[in-house]
């Protein structure tokens, strides 16, 4: 109940907050443009990719951060009060992730419900595409929510959100790339299965690039992939790793703000 | 010739026609193929006729009337032709059967000229139709349907071997192991045909000079259309599409001279043009659509010249094995990926356009990386790399990119 209150609480605030507002008005921009003047709905849902599998991931943690970092005061007044910490942690949480999460589904879903443009056979790809997003919102709000309990400091609390989004976006796949090239007389196809699961951000990608580019996995090592992942045991590999790292730090974060001495 | 033949029939006292009905004055094909003189018609009327190893060995025209059926009886052939200027028109031919040890076929022409098969149905034929050794037939608007369900157990569809002049137009091939298939067979034209879901290639073409290919269509099929060891070959005006799978080309041409390919759609295949020891052709006015490679240019492709494609939705434009040159050129060509400007509006871009990504090299090195597929990292390596290109080869450049696309 307690947690509810503040949940509703929170999405006033966050309703407030020009900064919501204004990823969803971006989204809603982005798409319309690339749904009018970037060559039909599936080139659309392509570049809406690289949006979801970059821009997500980095509003969510730096948001996510410096919203918490904000409302500090805010914590400390409510952990005055007889409340749970439990229950508290969890209307944090729900209010921080959930208005993102239905932001970016409203700026990316909407124009193309006005479009028409996900109907068919594309209206596969645009749920993976939503389902991608959201859980990628999840996840990079938990680690936010981590962040900005682990780290008091908050300008060193927003680096480190930004430099965490910039591994999982960037290095870990130029490490990646590294590792490839530098064993390339090895059979790879496991391994990078293996090392792509272990970063949401990869997973997410390989997941949304099975239904959008087929053509060019249908190649000997792409089907590979393809089998892997279109596997039951893939399939569950995939959405336990996500729902893991969604867990995960969430768990963490729990611990430290039941323990946190504010 | 045909008003001679006519005359010649007059003077004969006509040429007869003869009927083949069950339990008629002429119950088999067989009985009729022995009655026939030179330029008579057998009219085969409705019904199952259970007698393979017809041979034909008069100029004769048989025409099938409603459901005339030839069964072969899952063990033999069913109609040879062995003399020239035979015609055979909407017979119903099935049931042949495999064999590893003989390429039985439904229609089996040996060493004739000037015959027509038309409008024949060859379902479960182990090789539709076969044509060894013989010249200027046309074979148009069968349906030629394999029952196979491996490879191993299916013939072509239509078989040329070392025959010369064939026109093979407007058939309908599906099921074989090739749909089409010519092996020293040279001047053949292959028009409008449909050839889809066969196990192995929906044309496959070897040694054969000369030959031309207009509006067909090949879709579905296991590894695409090979076409190989041939001169002055045309294709124009095909269309690839849904050719995918780990060894599946739209187009796959090895070692072909002096031809031109032109006007042709690849779309969402594998790869789209895999050309390898291809030399002085022109590819032209193309539409490369969503497929995973459009064209793959091995380096021992010299002198072609693209043109006037379109590119268009592809993951990699462009992927060539050769880090040093391009012996091939490209130019106003469109492509989707070009952020260039036009500043004196003349349609063509200012900047030159380099279609062989970073990645493609990357991925042509070491094919796991394709998992990297659109990452961020990749996009911004690409753009140091069309800033300073390192990796990528230097000369393999549009100069002169289409802004817009639009068919010349």
């Amino acid at each position: 109940m307690t947690s509810l209150t503040v949940f509703r609480y929170e999405l006033q605030d966050l309703r407030r907050s020009r900064w919501v507002l204004g990823y969803v008005a971006c989204l809603l921009l982005l798409t319309e443009a690339l749904l009018r003047f970037g060559g039909g709905g599936p080139r659309a849902v392509l570049s809406l990719m690289n949006v979801v599998l970059a821009v997500v991931p980095l509003v969510s943690i730096v948001f996510g951060t410096m919203y918490l970092y904000g409302s500090r005061n805010f914590i400390q007044l409510l952990l005055a009060q007889p409340v749970g910490r439990g229950s508290l942690f969890a209307g944090l949480y729900a209010g921080l992730a959930i208005p993102l999460a239905a932001g970016f589904v409203l700026g990316v879903g909407a124009p193309f419900l006005w479009d028409g443009a996900g109907e068919g056979s594309l209206a596969g790809p645009l749920l993976m595409l939503l389902g991608a997003g959201i859980l990628l919102t999840l996840v990079f709000t938990a680690v936010a929510l981590l962040v900005s309990l682990l780290v008091d400091d908050r300008a060193k609390g927003l680096g480190l959100a930004i430099l965490l989004w910039l591994a999982a976006t960037a290095l870990y796949d130029a490490l990646i790339v590294l590792a490839a090239t530098s064993l390339s007389d090895h059979p790879l196809e496991l391994p990078l299965i293996g090392l792509t699961v272990l970063n949401p951000v990869d997973l997410g990608r390989v997941l949304l690039m099975l239904r959008l580019d087929t053509p060019a996995l249908m190649g000997y090592t792409g089907a590979v992939f393809e089998r892997f992942f279109a596997s039951a045991l893939g399939t569950a590999l995939a959405a336990g790793a996500l729902v893991l790292w969604c867990a995960g730090p969430l768990a963490a974060a729990h611990r430290r703000f039941c323990r946190k001495d504010f | 010739m045909l008003l001679f033949a006519a005359v010649l029939a007059l003077a004969g006292g006509g040429a007869r026609r003869i009927v083949v009905a069950p339990g008629g004055e002429v119950p088999t094909v067989a009985a009729a193929l022995r009655l026939a003189r030179p330029g008579d018609t057998v009219l085969v009327t409705p019904g199952v006729y259970r007698e393979p190893r017809l041979e034909v060995t008069v100029p004769v025209t048989i025409i099938g009337q409603g459901e005339a059926i030839l069964d072969g009886g899952g063990a033999h052939e069913v109609l040879t032709l062995r003399a020239d200027g035979v015609v055979v028109r909407n017979l119903t031919i099935r049931n042949v059967g495999s064999s590893m040890t003989e390429d039985r076929a439904g229609i089996r022409l040996d060493r004739v000229r000037g015959c027509v098969i038309a409008d024949n149905h060859l379902l479960g034929t182990f090789f539709g139709i076969y044509a060894a050794r013989s010249s200027d037939c046309v074979l148009s608007g069968n349906l030629v349907e394999g029952h196979a369900a491996a490879q191993t157990a299916a013939g072509n569809g239509i078989h040329l071997f070392s025959s010369r002049g064939f026109t093979v137009s407007g058939n309908r091939i599906r099921g074989h192991r090739d749909g089409i298939y010519l092996e020293f067979s040279g001047h053949a034209a292959i028009l409008g045909n449909d050839s889809r879901d066969n196990f192995r290639y929906g044309l496959h073409f070897m040694y054969s000079d000369s030959c031309e290919y207009r509006h067909n269509a090949f879709t579905r099929n296991g590894a695409g259309v090979a076409v190989m060891y041939s001169r002055r070959v045309t294709m124009t005006g095909n269309r690839f599409e849904d050719n995918q799978g780990a060894a599946a080309y739209g187009l796959l041409l090895k070692e072909i001279k002096d031809s031109r390919i032109d006007g042709n759609v690849m779309a969402r295949n594998t790869v789209g043009l895999f050309a390898e020891g291809v030399d002085r052709s022109e590819i032209a006015g193309n539409q490369f659509l969503g497929n995973g490679w459009a064209v793959r240019l091995m380096a021992d492709a010299t002198d072609n010249g693209f043109r006037r494609n379109r590119f268009e939705g592809n993951t990699f434009d462009v992927a060539t094995n050769s880090s040093t040159s391009s012996p091939s050129t490209f130019s106003e060509n469109y492509w989707d990926g070009y952020t260039g400007y036009d500043l004196n509006h003349d349609g063509f871009g200012d900047v030159p356009f380099r279609p062989v990504r970073l990645f493609s090299v990357l991925v042509e090195q070491n094919e796991p990386l394709i998992i990297l597929s659109r990452s961020f990292l990749l996009d911004l390596l690409e753009a140091a790399e069309r800033v300073a290109p390192v990796l990528t080869p230097e000369t393999l450049i549009d100069s002169r990119p289409l802004m817009r696309w639009r068919r010349s």
